[in-house]
């Protein structure tokens, strides 16, 4: 009874048709032919972008450094495969707008041969602080999607002694089921990773959250977890967005993460799946993340399939292994079909972030033709963080974008479900996104403005103090000029 | 502005649920009543509702057009029909075609198109309409057909329909009556007690519906049947119906149980298509009402203590339709004070504090 009364434990949220089949029954395929050239941005994560340490020229091998990490919060960048540099320079990233960016272009040779990794006999005699090192030279990022750097996310839960590791198998997206396939086959390697990050962060228990429509996944990982009585598996329902990392960790743990703070400031942090496996590799084997798995799937693709690539295969290549029908393609999208972004074209580079690439067709899409809003609320109980998106709507309609802010437009996670679910197919989550663009922008403007006004209003004070001073001297100047002129006066009458 | 921007960002795919589906279920929830309405009161009332279904039509065209808009998808979205129907619904069954015309011409000129169309009216334009028929033309809108089902021999043939709808009534006395809660009102006038009004107060029949009342709103069971699937399919949700019935419930207990000679019991107040009518379709208007549970509870809850006090005390038994526009009045306010609570922030919005335990 009392449990009624608590809390609700998942909150808002969807059910959205998984289409997760085509894929998740299909063992990874791990021989992609290697593509003649790799296109490899130098900023796959949050945070700044790398630095080169490469010339054009250079001969590389696999998993050799190309750019360093810059300042606190950035990640490595290493050569998927071997060969040589042949351009440092902007090339279109795999993003709405296609900006270019900065871009290392490796020509394969082929050979594809690893540089010598250090051979670790006991990693758990390593030092916690060095386990973070390692990762965070591995160029290793949350694989989830989130790509904040891992290693500065396990310093932080060492530093606030967080108790519990979450690690998310939610996979929670439709289509997505590449997370899904590696649990399934890789499962002893991720929980070898997430014993890792535990000793890393000098936590005592992990709790592995898999949705319930991935009972296979979940019986693999149970298994291997078994030995280890600190790490748990558990079934959580499915329901997007179950892997919003607040959502499970509320669900998880019953606390609540403030608006503002860091998870790790209430002692829980959280990873994913393919992070606890890309930690495997970097302080077992040595290896950096140089590839990862892709779902390649939606109506357009012939052969649907999970794809071990290296990083900086072009969407192209990956289309043609999949043969892809390109005159059934309506949308490209990157990530999942609810938070991921639409590309221009398939001519860009997968990155760390690249969960999935979905070719979508017309009659998978939602329908664009918008109509009024009814006020069916339906936005309201769906929203996972408790805003209510029609009124944001409204309000940036009527270009109202301070009272947006006011409601709650900065605590919107873009996570879909709204837009998702609008009868009127207002596409909600492109107003928050235009209208977060705009706030940070005006912002910009203003300060700009306000740092002008501060420069003219110093030099309008300078000026006056000058003139002041001229005035003062001129004053002094004709005040001693009367003196003079008064005393010459005074002694030509006494002559 | 941003109009022009195509999506690039998710959700890519979505719900099949669109506007004119929701309509449609609507619409489909309300057949069984106003089926069984047509029937009872032949067909008088089906020219009446056929009437004011497309004058609402008309008249939604004919403000969209002044406005330079495109009619066809917008009269396609099905909501200037719905509106149409829940008027026709609400309206006494013989009334003449110019009740159905002017009303509709209310209830799309002044309770929508004039606030901007769909979605953005205050008042419930059904009520609305009704509201201000009510009070223009109080005989029209109290004249009640005695139960006349369609081919009883008694009851109106087609030609003698065109009549009563185009002509008006001309034996008014012998063909029209009261309502249950018109003829409670008129009786306890002339100091008559409830148990001694009641006797030929039949439970049964105004659970079916056979009984006097609005063309569509006779019928407990439809109405409530219709309602409750409504709620099944998700298309509303249970709060407003559920605090507004169990208001209604409460107050009428109380009441009843103070003094039975004066007030009407719970089930008498509820064994009405009209009270289910109002409860389910009326107050769940999406436009007109609260867009969170805890305001829906309230909303509710006041359109119910509103339509008791009304139909106890007021000069209209049938005026359920002043309380639901009262509260509509409020619904901006109540949006206004009652919100979700942001994830990780408090009721009033500050970040919640993190208690180390
Ligand atoms: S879901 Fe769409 S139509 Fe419904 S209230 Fe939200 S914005 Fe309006
Ligand atoms: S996208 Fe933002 S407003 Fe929409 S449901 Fe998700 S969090 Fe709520």
């Amino acid at each position: 009874m009392l449990s009624f009364f608590a809390k609700p434990r998942i909150r808002g949220g969807v059910h959205a048709e998984e289409r997760k089949a085509a894929t998740a029954n299909l063992p990874i395929v791990t021989d992609f032919p290697l593509p003649k050239k790799l296109y490899i941005p130098l900023q796959q994560h949050v945070g700044k972008p790398a630095e080169p340490l490469i010339r054009v020229g250079d001969k590389v091998l696999k998993g050799q450094l190309l750019a360093y990490s810059q300042g606190m919060i950035s990640a490595p960048v290493h050569a998927p495969s071997s060969g040589s540099i042949i351009d440092v320079n902007d090339y279109p990233a795999p993003h709405p707008s296609a900006l270019p960016i900065r871009t290392i272009v490796l020509e394969t040779d082929g050979n594809d041969e690893w540089v010598t990794t250090p051979n670790i006999t006991d990693p758990f005699q390593l030092s916690p602080e060095d386990i973070s090192l390692r990762v965070g030279a591995a160029g290793i990022v949350g694989l989830g999607g989130a790509t904040f750097p891992t290693a500065v996310k396990l310093n932080m839960g060492r530093d606030n002694h967080v108790d519990t590791l979450i690690i998310n198998g939610a996979e929670c997206e439709p289509y997505l089921s590449c997370d899904d396939r590696q649990m399934q086959e890789r499962a002893d390697q991720i929980i070898d990773g997430v014993r890792l990050m535990l000793h890393s962060m000098v936590a005592h228990s992990a709790v592995v959250a898999i949705e319930d429509n991935k009972p296979l996944a979940f019986l693999a990982m149970q298994t291997a977890a078994n030995p280890f009585p600190a790490i748990k598996v558990i079934q959580i329902p499915t329901r997007y967005p179950m892997g919003w990392d607040r959502q499970l960790i509320r669900y998880v743990t019953g606390k609540e993460v403030p608006i503002g703070c860091r998870s790790s400031e209430i002692g829980v942090t959280i990873h994913n799946v393919s992070t606890a496996y890309a930690v495997h590799k970097a302080i077992r084997l040595g290896q950096p993340l140089v590839s990862r798995v892709v779902t390649v799937s939606g109506g357009a693709v012939a052969r649907p399939l999970n794809i071990e690539v290296p990083l900086g295969t072009l969407i192209s290549d990956l289309f043609v292994f999949c043969s892809v029908n390109p005159s059934h393609i309506a949308r490209i999208v990157m990530g999942g079909p609810m938070m991921g972004d639409s590309l221009p074209h398939t001519h860009l580079p997968t990155v760390k972030a690249t969960s999935g690439i979905l070719a979508l067709t017309q009659s998978e899409l939602k329908n664009t033709e918008e109509q009024p809003c009814i006020r069916c609320a339906s936005c309201v109980s769906v929203c996972p963080a408790g805003l209510r998106p029609l009124d944001m709507a409204n309000n940036i309609r009527m270009n109202q974008l301070d009272v947006a802010v006011d409601i709650g437009l900065k605590d919107c996670i873009s996570c879909g479900c709204c837009s998702y679910i609008c009868p009127s197919n207002i596409p909600l989550v492109q107003y928050f996104k235009y209208a977060s663009g705009e706030v940070a922008a005006r912002q910009q403007a203003q300060h700009k403005s306000e740092q002008t006004k501060r420069l003219i209003d110093a030099r309008n004070a300078r000026m006056e103090r000058i003139a002041q001073q001229q005035a003062a001297e001129e004053q002094a100047r004709l005040a001693a000029k009367a003196e003079r002129e008064q005393r010459q006066a005074e002694q030509e009458v006494t002559t | 502005m941003i109009t022009h921007l195509k999506p690039s960002s998710g959700a890519h795919i979505g719900t099949p649920v669109t506007v004119g589906h929701i309509m449609g279920q609507v619409m489909l929830a309300l057949t069984p009543a106003t089926a069984f309405g047509l029937y009872v009161f032949g067909w008088p009332a089906l020219n009446l509702f056929v009437i004011t279904v497309l004058s609402a039509l008309f008249f939604e065209a004919v403000c969209l057009k002044l406005a330079g808009r495109i009619a066809k998808p917008v009269l396609m979205d099905g909501s200037a029909v719905l509106t149409g129907w829940l008027l026709a619904m609400t309206l006494p069954p013989w009334a003449p075609w110019w009740i159905g015309v002017v009303g509709s011409g209310i209830a799309m000129i002044l309770g929508k198109q004039v606030y901007g169309g769909l979605g953005q009216n205050l008042f419930n334009p059904a009520m609305l309409a009704r509201v201000a028929l009510l009070i223009s033309f109080p005989i029209e809108m109290t004249t009640w057909a005695n139960v006349s089902p369609l081919f009883f021999s008694d009851s109106p043939s087609i030609s003698d329909s065109w009549r009563i709808t185009f002509a008006g009534l001309t034996n008014i006395d012998a063909v029209t009556g009261a309502t249950t809660l018109g003829f409670i009102k008129t009786e306890f006038s002339q100091n008559h007690l409830l148990p001694d009004i009641l006797k030929d107060y039949s439970e049964i029949l105004n659970f079916i519906g056979w009984t006097r009342g609005s063309l569509g709103e006779t019928s407990t069971l439809f109405l409530a049947l219709g309602g409750i699937w409504l709620i099944r399919q998700g298309i509303i949700q249970w709060h407003i119906p559920v605090s507004l019935l169990l208001t209604v419930a409460v107050l009428s207990g109380i009441f009843h149980t103070v003094d039975s000679q004066h007030y009407a019991s719970p089930l008498l107040h509820l064994n009405s298509g009209a009270m289910m009518c109002v409860a389910f379709f009326i107050a769940t208007d999406y436009v007109t009402s609260p867009n969170t549970p805890a305001g829906q509870l309230v909303f509710g809850a006041g359109c119910g203590l509103l339509i008791f006090v009304i139909r106890t005390w007021g000069a209209y038994p049938e005026g359920s339709g002043f309380a639901i526009l009262l509260m509509n009045s409020a619904t901006p306010l109540i949006d206004y004070y009652i919100r979700p609570r942001i994830y990780g922030r408090d009721r009033k919005g500050k970040p919640i504090e993190i208690n180390k335990s």
